[in-house]
């Protein structure tokens, strides 16, 4: 497949003692889009900040192209950051911000002597032109870049670091400060112009849909782990563990017992399945989507239950059910009132099984629903940010 | 936080300022005065400001003082500016009770900052005699000075170590408020730290460093008491002498000068606010024609 | 990366233990010794008299002490009677008015304090040029008037009604009706009054700065949010503007009273001689005849305790925002 570029192996990090990534062990391939993704403090922007060279791992090595890099300050390193909150150089117009990296004089050899060679002007003035047209931005060169919008902003803070052709481009919660249509369009955005430059882009974020509409490989972290590696689809379909489940989507997580291969079973009753390869009688995590699961009539269900509340959603409704004291959130198009007694059906391929972690009897459970629905949306940024200067404090 | 204020108010701030400015009004009128008295107008004159010229005691003093506020002021800006970068960098249990060290000059009585400058320099100059009258006794291919006392070094390193908390105080908000990041971005780009400071720190804290730097020269021109203890008896600085004149009578010379120093300042003041008012006026224009 | 320049700030800390903290030390080792006799120490050549005498003599400057406490507390409760307001209402004018009088009230410390100080006494002298103007103006001649209109009245009280009394009560009280009526001029030079003006005078900036910086960043919206709930414009400024602004209040304060209990070139020049203050009496143990540094360090540092005791006993109101919010 594609070429090997960056790897951490065994990487930790601590801040006065705190843990903050526990053995980090991780690869990136040229020309893909990967994204760190997790909640606060999961560990997603240290690492972003061991590979630009901002901070040293306390112990484990850092790989570009198979060569150590640990200790190589960022200034020399092939790879380009969009910060947060974009970090524009308030000082300078948009030109001279995406300028900036051509005008230092990049030491090169010349003759066979090593020397410090600046840019030609005509060069520095063509790549910034031609990179502001990549990013929509032009006719804008002369502008103050506090004059600019967000999205405006963002595109120069993007503009500035690809001018530089890094092999990658790391970008840290680049989106985050952008209102909710802008984002989409970022998206497609960034997507469009990580195709087009077919560099390697390092996303970090702690937006789920964002991460899943956007990446080639998604990294889910947490607690300074990684806690599944895979693509968009792997991920969520086959989540490892009950923080993946809840994380990623929606999930309705429960106790099951392993029989047999392709058997589960929970509340009392076997399912079929398609997972294999567990213990005998091993107790497990049973995911299962909201919106893989089918309403019937209750006698035709598997399982029955009563509806406790209903929330509309647009395109279908939130539904949580009752069953025996247990609450499930079932997506569907249909409208099932309070109070109305259902059956569901569950389909061997709706049914999830994991081996039982850490997170098991944390997550997926929707007896407190409205909070835990909105929690995801409500991480901010400055959580994050915060949390990771005071360790540096 | 704007209403419409009411011409009560304006008469009440056109009070203060009457009140201050009365004193300033009197001595640089009577500078003109053709008489040596400071209270009876005799006539128009400018015999003070061509008899300021020949007054070789005004002059050095004169002199003094710009050079030791120029000469503190500078030193103080250079070093109070690595001193803020260094605890902005620090971590917080390190920076705060350094940061409280730094405010004692500011909070302290000027006299006891004086005072105990002037007991340490004392100390010093003794230990100095004897380590020196030691250390010729015992070779003889140096000699050291023997006997130092206090005079314009003194003066200035007092200068020195009141100013430079004052521009701490005005570099440090401006360090915080920089977006942390924009450091990083710099060398992410290929600066090396020193070229990112260059680039992007300076310029961005560049408003502080230049208050700090007009606060810390204003506190060297207007001190009195700290210079007092720690000039020595050779050196003086202008105030030194109204100070030691106020013992007989002020000379209109005095009058003269101080009119000088302050029309030269004011002249300054309404220079640099005119360029900024414009600057800002054009900002405004072109920010709208875009619009 | 951050933590590693941080010795960018090492030849400052150096300079601060060389210039800040060694005098402040010192000033203490010699509160606590005297030239001779005491309990003696010896260092290498050095020798300390260590004794509890400079303490011992603080009594009789009691009078001194609380002169210039009293002084310097007048003095701050004016300037924030009259920086208060002024801070307030410029926070209110527009912009280029603001920008106008903050240059106002800075230009002045551009004219040695001493100058300015110099000046009031030319205003306030006996012949000086406001008994000039009010006798130009007949406001002495009033005075006079004014004088023995009283003098004429308590004399004929005294032989009427007093008289009376007295006969009634076997007392002998009598009204004065000795005052002065060939005033020539007001006397307000080397008067203790004329102390507090020249404090006032100086130190009113330290005051309208720091409040004048707080009012104006308040946030709007905390006004007409308390307007909204119903809050008059008295209550407005009794229950959100004033204790947001409390910060600045305190550090000018401090700004005003320190200087003003340790002042000594002002009280010299315009209080004269009898007007002795705490300032004049460290001077004069520095450089006057009564040469006695040990004498002058200790009552600096009474001095410098009572202060940072006054200051700590104030901020505990105001929450203690420690940066001293200046200019």
């Amino acid at each position: 497949m594609s070429k090997e570029l960056i790897r951490l192996v065994d990487c930790c990090m601590a801040f006065d003692g705190e843990q903050v990534l526990d053995h980090i062990n991780l690869y990136f391939n040229d020309s893909e889009f990967l994204t760190l993704l997790g909640p606060s403090g999961c560990g997603k922007t240290t690492t972003l900040r061991i590979i630009g060279g901002f901070i040293t791992p306390t112990s484990g090595e850092v790989l570009f192209d198979g060569v150590r890099m640990n200790d190589i300050p960022p200034h020399l390193r092939q790879v380009n950051t969009v910060f947060q909150r974009y970090a524009l150089f308030p000082h300078l117009n948009v030109f001279e911000n995406v300028a900036f990296g051509l005008r230092i004089p990049k030491e090169a050899e010349v003759n066979g002597k090593k020397k410090k060679v600046k840019l030609p002007e005509r060069e520095i003035r063509e790549r910034v032109m031609e990179m502001l047209e990549v990013v929509s931005l032009k006719g804008f060169e002369n502008r103050k870049v506090t004059e600019l919008s967000g999205g405006q902003q963002q595109r120069v803070a993007i503009a500035r670091a690809l001018v530089n052709r890094p092999k990658v481009l790391l970008l840290d919660e680049p989106l985050g400060a952008l209102d909710l249509r802008l984002r989409k369009d970022m998206q497609n955005e960034l997507k469009r112009i990580q195709q087009q430059m077919g560099i390697t882009f390092i996303y970090v974020t702690h937006d789920q849909e964002e991460a899943l509409a956007m990446s080639d490989t998604i990294v889910v972290m947490d607690q300074g782990r990684i806690q599944q590696i895979g693509s968009p689809i792997d991920i969520y379909n086959e989540p490892k563990n009950a923080f993946v489940a809840d994380f990623i989507g929606e999930s309705n997580i429960l106790d099951g017992i392993m029989h047999e291969d392709y058997v589960v079973e929970f509340f009392n009753r076997k399912f079929k399945c398609l997972d294999k390869g567990f213990a005998p009688m091993e107790p497990v995590d049973v995911v299962i989507r909201p919106e893989d699961i089918d309403i019937v009539a209750p006698e035709q269900g598997q399982l029955r239950g009563t509806v406790t509340s209903v929330t509309f959603k647009g395109v279908h409704y939130d539904t949580i059910v009752d069953f025996k004291g247990y609450k499930w959130l079932i997506q569907t198009t249909d409208f099932h009132g309070v109070g109305e007694n259902i059956g569901i059906v569950l389909n061997p391929d709706d049914i999830h099984i994991m081996h039982k972690s850490e997170y098991s009897g944390m997550f997926g459970d929707y007896s407190s629903y409205s909070e835990e629905y909105d929690e995801m949306d409500d991480v901010t940024l400055l959580d994050e940010e915060d949390e990771e200067e005071s360790h540096e404090e | 936080m704007r209403t419409k204020t009411s011409p009560l108010n304006r008469l009440f701030m056109a009070l203060v300022f009457f009140f201050l400015y009365a004193p300033i009004f009197v001595l640089i009128v009577f500078s003109f005065n053709d008489s040596k008295s400071r209270t009876v107008w005799q006539g128009f004159t400018l015999d003070w400001y061509s008899e300021l010229l020949q007054d070789s005691s005004i002059m050095s003093a004169l002199s003094t003082t710009l050079l030791v506020s120029l000469l503190a002021t500078l030193i103080a800006t250079v070093a109070g500016l690595f001193a803020a970068i260094g605890f902005y960098n620090m971590k917080r249990r390190l920076r705060a009770p350094l940061m409280t060290v730094n405010n004692i000059p500011m909070t302290n009585a000027d006299i006891v900052t004086g005072v105990s400058l002037c007991l340490l320099f004392v100390a010093f100059f003794g230990l100095w005699g004897s380590v020196a009258e030691w250390f010729n006794g015992v070779q003889s291919v140096i000699t050291l000075p023997e006997n130092l006392h206090m005079g314009f070094g003194t003066l200035l390193i007092a200068h020195i170590t009141f100013d430079i908390p004052y521009v701490i105080l005005s570099i440090m908000p401006k360090l915080r408020q920089m977006d942390r990041n924009l450091v990083d971005a710099a060398q992410d780009l290929g600066c090396t730290w020193m070229q990112a400071f260059w680039k992007v720190v300076l310029p961005e804290i560049k408003p502080g460093i230049v208050s700090g730097m007009l606060i810390a020269f204003t506190m060297s021109v207007d001190d009195f008491v700290i210079s007092y203890f720690t000039a020595g008896s050779a050196t003086s600085t202008l105030a030194m002498v109204v100070y030691g004149m106020t013992k007989r009578r002020i000379s209109p010379k005095i009058n003269a000068v101080s009119t000088l120093l302050f029309v030269t300042v004011l002249l300054l003041l309404i220079i640099v606010n005119v360029r900024e008012a414009r600057q800002e006026k054009a900002i405004k224009k072109t920010a709208e024609v875009r619009r | 990366m951050r933590n590693r320049r941080g010795f960018f700030a090492l030849p400052y800390v150096v300079w601060m233990a060389l210039f800040v903290v060694a005098p402040i030390i010192l000033v203490v080792v010699y509160a606590f010794s005297a030239a001779e006799g005491g309990f003696v120490i010896q260092f290498g050549s050095l020798t300390l008299h260590l004794t509890l005498d400079n303490f011992a003599k603080m009594g009789d400057y009691l009078i001194v002490f609380t002169r210039s406490f009293e002084l310097a507390i007048i003095a701050t409760l004016l300037c924030l009677l009259i920086g208060y307001p002024l801070a307030y209402v410029l926070a209110r004018e527009t912009a280029g008015v603001q920008r106008v009088a903050m240059m106002l009230i800075m230009l002045p410390m551009w004219m040695n304090f001493l100058l300015r100080t110099y000046s009031w006494m030319s205003i306030l002298e006996d012949t000086g040029l406001l008994n000039q103007l009010f006798s130009a103006v007949g406001i002495i001649d009033l005075g006079n008037w004014i004088n023995s209109g009283l003098n004429s009245l308590c004399a004929a009280l005294n032989s009427g009604p007093v008289a009376l009394l007295n006969d009634l009560l076997g007392t002998q009280w009598a009204l004065d009706t000795a005052r002065a009526t060939d005033m020539e001029f007001f006397h307000m030079i080397n008067t203790s009054g004329a102390v507090v003006l020249g404090m006032v005078y100086n130190y009113l900036p330290f005051m309208v700065l720091p409040i004048y910086s707080v009012i104006v960043k308040l946030d709007d919206s905390l006004i007409e949010a308390a307007r909204d709930l119903g809050a008059g414009t008295s209550r407005v400024f009794r229950k959100v503007i004033f204790p947001l602004s409390l910060p600045g209040v305190l550090s000018g304060i401090t700004m005003v009273f320190v200087p003003s209990v340790s002042t000594f070139a002002i009280s010299k020049l315009l209080g004269g001689s009898n007007e002795l203050l705490l300032g004049d009496l460290i001077e004069m143990q520095f450089t006057g005849m009564a040469y006695n540094p040990y004498l002058g360090s200790a009552i600096a540092l009474v001095m410098m305790v009572i202060v940072v005791v006054c200051m700590a006993i104030m901020n505990r109101f105001g929450e203690g925002e420690e940066q001293a919010v200046m200019l």
